[in-house]
């Protein structure tokens, strides 16, 4: 499914006090198959803009008879400035994992809150076996011991496990899209790369398109085929890393940061030794140490 | 942000009202009602009327905005006029027509009812509109610093009024953060497919559930951890604490004083005195 959105702007508590804007007339397109990434200070309009891809929340509604705005928002074949879009049906094709997702977990037993999602998009009754064999795939692609955890009450699972288990609860119905705000937020190193391990995997078995919003950098430059900074609402580039990480200073006048290899190439530069690599630390590694030149 | 949540919420502009006094504006509210229950003629009714037009006017409060607190008890004012109109009876008469004017087996509609049902649905929309208005201009904050400093005298009978203003602004300051946790619960289990905005009513209650666990679990670890963030800075309650903004009367507070000691003294002579008697 492909993305595509145009003129998209979106206004919290419009017409009071206290009315901000989170989106200013963003055009934008995720093709299929991408890991795209969003990066952008708080504030900047990145979580709003990733909640309108499965409509949580919707562009202007076309009304009967009126002409529309000219804002425009397709996934896939759902028009979500169409009033009659079946959003269940793009729910279930579009997943969606917010921030800390652990904080979603209510019921009594692992295998409860996984088949919540299964149950809740299921198109008639499931039979017998099918819904034990979605959940028990979807908890064992995010790496927990379906036997073990499965009657166990989601509060007494560790803190990383509490995570996984919720990204299970979102991708049991094995949507196309799945789209992550933070996924590795609060969780220590190894637990971070555990996360971003489990997205690669699940990027090449069920979920064709992969969107994450993130701060962490180097995530980004390791994984992303595209990214998208966004700041006070708009979008300032769609770039594949190896060429947005070369706007150092911009994204740092943005109040961003870069990854630890452009930290590196940038102050290497410095120095006079120019290292031209795709920003992911394997490749950095490799050009330093096919740099044949001047040392300093 | 959970939409239409405008009851009693502050409406933040500057303006005369904006700035009296909270334990004034407190102490308002309480003598405008009296004032309100004083009235019992249209006249008088009208000065209360006229005053609170001016109070929302000088607070700078769109109408729209006081009108929505309006609407959440219309059903409320309809409901009673109608019963009013119906069962009042009564045999006076206001114009030009027979005091009964329909009847059928106990109903009866009277002019006297219409007259009473009219009268009571607009001391209804003003006890409201006047109870928002305190609400839309005093912060939450300055509405339990009102509060502790009337209910002061209460401490020499040992009531904890200190404790007791500072459960209510905990509470008041956690409105918005529950209503913004809530909003993310709801929106990760309706990206699960939860039926929280479709279905019947039972569907839906059903579905509050997987709201109602998450937002619970937040709430009791929120309050765990505000409780050790005030333990760490070592709170003890209200002894020997010093407030960061003192409360201090002004000109305005004595003009709107003024005003309302004259509304409550017409409306007191009204009563004993009645221009229009009902």
């Amino acid at each position: 499914m492909r993305i595509v959105a145009e003129h998209l702007s979106y206004i919290y508590n419009a017409k009071t006090p206290f009315a901000t804007t989170a989106l200013d007339d963003v055009t934008l397109t995720v093709e299929e198959g991408e890991f795209f990434g969003v990066i952008g200070h708080t504030g900047s309009g990145k979580s709003t803009f990733v909640q309108h891809l499965n409509g949580l929340l919707r562009p202007p509604v076309r009304k009967r008879g009126k002409k529309r705005g000219p804002a425009k928002l397709m996934v896939g074949e759902f028009d979500l400035t169409d009033k009659k879009t079946d959003l269940r049906a793009l729910r279930r094709r579009v997943g969606m994992v917010f921030q800390y997702p652990e904080s979603q977990l209510f019921a009594e037993t692992v295998f409860d809150d996984v088949a919540f999602g299964y149950k809740n998009f299921a198109e008639k009754k499931p039979e017998a076996g099918e819904v034990e064999r979605a959940v028990k795939e979807a908890i064992e692609i995010v790496g927990l011991d379906y036997e073990r955890v499965k009657g166990m009450s989601p509060f007494d699972l560790s803190g990383g496990q509490k995570r996984r288990a919720a990204i299970a609860g979102v991708i049991v119905t094995k949507p196309e899209i799945l789209i992550l705000d933070e996924p590795a937020a609060g969780l220590d190193p190894l637990g971070k790369r555990e996360v971003m391990a489990l997205l690669n995997k699940l990027k090449q078995s069920w979920c064709k398109t992969v969107i994450v919003v993130s701060h962490d950098m180097d995530e980004i430059a390791e994984n992303c085929t595209r990214v998208a900074v966004f700041s006070e609402g708009k979008v300032k580039y769609v770039l594949p890393p190896a060429e947005l990480f070369q706007h150092t200073e911009e994204l740092l006048a943005l109040g961003l940061d870069v990854p630890l290899t452009a930290k590196l190439v940038r102050a290497l530069k410095e120095r006079g030794v120019a290292i031209d690599c795709n920003y992911t630390m394997e490749d950095f590694i490799a050009k330093v140490l096919a740099y044949k030149g001047g040392v300093c | 942000m959970l939409k239409d949540v405008s009851f009693g919420q502050y409406y933040p502009v500057k303006s005369f009202v904006h700035n009296l006094d909270p334990r004034l504006k407190i102490l308002f509210l309480i003598g405008y009602i009296v004032a309100i229950f004083l009235a019992k003629e249209f006249l008088a009714l009208g000065a209360c009327a006229a005053v609170l037009l001016l109070a929302v006017l000088f607070a700078r409060i769109p109408v729209g905005k006081v009108m929505r607190a309006v609407r959440g008890i219309l059903f409320l004012v309809l409901f009673t006029a109608a019963i009013n109109v119906f069962f009042h009876g009564g045999d006076a008469v206001y114009w030009n027509a027979p005091a009964v004017l329909w009847e059928w087996k106990i109903f009866r509609v009277t002019q006297a009812g219409i007259v009473f049902s009219a009268f009571l649905a607009l001391r209804l929309f003003l006890l409201v509109i006047c109870s928002s208005l305190l609400t839309y201009t005093t912060t939450p904050v300055s509405l339990t610093d009102g509060l502790e400093s009337l209910l002061t005298p209460l401490k020499w009978v040992r009531f904890p009024v200190h404790e007791l203003a500072l459960i209510m602004s905990i509470a008041l300051r956690f409105i918005p953060i529950l209503m913004d946790e809530t909003e993310r619960i709801m929106n990760a289990q309706k990206a699960r497919g939860a039926a929280l905005d479709s279905g019947g009513p039972a569907k839906r209650v059903k579905a509050i559930v997987p709201v109602l666990i998450p937002l619970l679990l937040s709430a009791f670890r929120r309050a765990d951890e505000l409780g050790d963030a005030m333990d760490a800075r070592c709170y003890s309650g209200g002894k020997s604490r010093v407030k960061y903004k003192k409360l201090r009367f002004s000109w305005r507070d004595l003009l709107a004083f003024a005003l309302l000691a004259a509304l409550i003294a017409g409306v007191s002579v009204m009563r004993f005195f009645p221009v229009f008697p009902l």
